[in-house]
């Protein structure tokens, strides 16, 4: 009966059980008492105001969804900001770079050169080669050197 | 025509801040007043209540509209005020056995200068707050789990099945806890419910 109490003074009892109730409380005077006290309490609740919420109230809400972090999209898992992206970019255009210049005649060390002096060691007079020339070519010559360049 | 709860929430999940503040705007009210007749204090109230929508808006990309928002926003308001209401009986054991306990200054108190500029009629006037005051007490001497019944089924006009959910109990369940919170009411606040009855 307990539970039925509260659901017939909401007024959401079935209809049997709305009957059933209304023929309890007409032989039954502590229940009747209670059902009326039930209804004077809740009528009694009534008399407590609302309260409005404080004039600050909106104005620290908007900060708090304002410092809320924003909504980020799925390839945020690969870069989580900004500043780490561009850092990335930058080295891997520096890696690309630095893989397509040719690469450079490595340096010799300034003892590993040999001092050469000109006046003891005369290149051209003693260059074998030279010393075996024949006379200056012909015409003829200029032309066959030229086919066998082609044929090269 | 307005939108429903629901749309707004998926708006919202959409990234349409704005239905945020609407949906904001349409339950602060009721949340500050169920907080603050939970809590008892004004401050706390406003305090919980920001931190009910702050779950709300962090919640958005994973909504799915499978309860009524209501229940869902009243869920977190009502486990966030129980621990509250916990924390600070705790406190106030910890500060002293014997120390008044202060309770919160009421919207309604008004120093007696103010009274009588504000209220021709202060007799009236001092009749009606003291009903408040007993009403309030009444109130909250109540165990919290029969306070947040009683303040969600008359305040808040929710139906048995949305109250069970909030409070995680069955609909049976729900009825007795109403049942004895109206109990205690009627023998509590037994002389204004006298005077209704004449």
């Amino acid at each position: 009966m307990e539970s039925k109490i509260m659901g017939y003074l909401d007024g959401r009892l079935r209809e049997g059980e709305r009957l059933e109730m209304e023929k309890h409380l007409s032989t039954c005077a502590a229940c009747q008492v209670r059902v009326s006290e039930f209804r004077a309490v809740n009528v009694l609740l009534d008399e407590l105001p609302m309260i409005e919420p404080s004039a600050a109230f909106d104005i620290r809400m908007q900060a708090r969804v304002a410092a809320e972090p924003a909504k980020q999209s799925w390839w945020a898992w690969f870069v989580p900001s900004p500043r780490i992206a561009f850092a990335a970019s930058m080295l891997l255009l520096a890696t690309v770079w630095l893989g397509s210049r040719p690469a450079e005649h490595p340096a010799i060390a300034e003892q590993d050169l040999p001092v050469v002096n000109s006046a003891d060691y005369d290149v051209i007079s003693s260059f074998a080669p030279l010393a075996d020339l024949s006379q200056a070519a012909s015409d003829d010559d200029d032309a066959s050197d030229s086919n066998a360049s082609q044929q090269m | 025509m307005a939108r429903s709860d629901v749309q707004l929430m998926l708006d919202v999940k959409a990234g349409d801040e704005q239905s945020f503040t609407l949906l904001l705007h349409r339950y602060r009210s009721p949340l500050i007043n169920f907080l603050y007749r939970m809590v008892r204090n004004r401050e706390q109230a406003e305090d919980l209540a920001q931190e009910v929508f702050i779950r709300v808006y962090r919640a958005r990309e994973d909504y799915v509209p499978s309860a009524k928002f209501t229940t869902w926003l009243f869920r977190i308001a009502t486990n966030l005020a129980l621990n509250s209401v916990r924390d600070n009986r705790y406190q106030r054991m910890e500060i002293s056995l014997d120390a008044p306990v202060t309770v919160d200054s009421e919207d309604g108190d008004e120093k007696t200068m103010d009274v009588a500029e504000k209220h021709p009629n202060i007799e009236q006037h001092l009749v009606e707050e003291t009903r408040k005051k007993m009403i309030r007490h009444a109130i909250d001497k109540l165990p919290e789990k029969q306070r947040a019944a009683v303040l969600l089924h008359k305040y808040q006009e929710l139906d048995y099945g949305e109250i069970s959910k909030i409070l995680q109990c069955s609909e049976s369940a729900l009825k007795s806890l109403l049942f004895r919170a109206y109990e205690t009411l009627r023998v509590e606040l037994a002389p204004l419910v006298a005077q209704h009855g004449k």
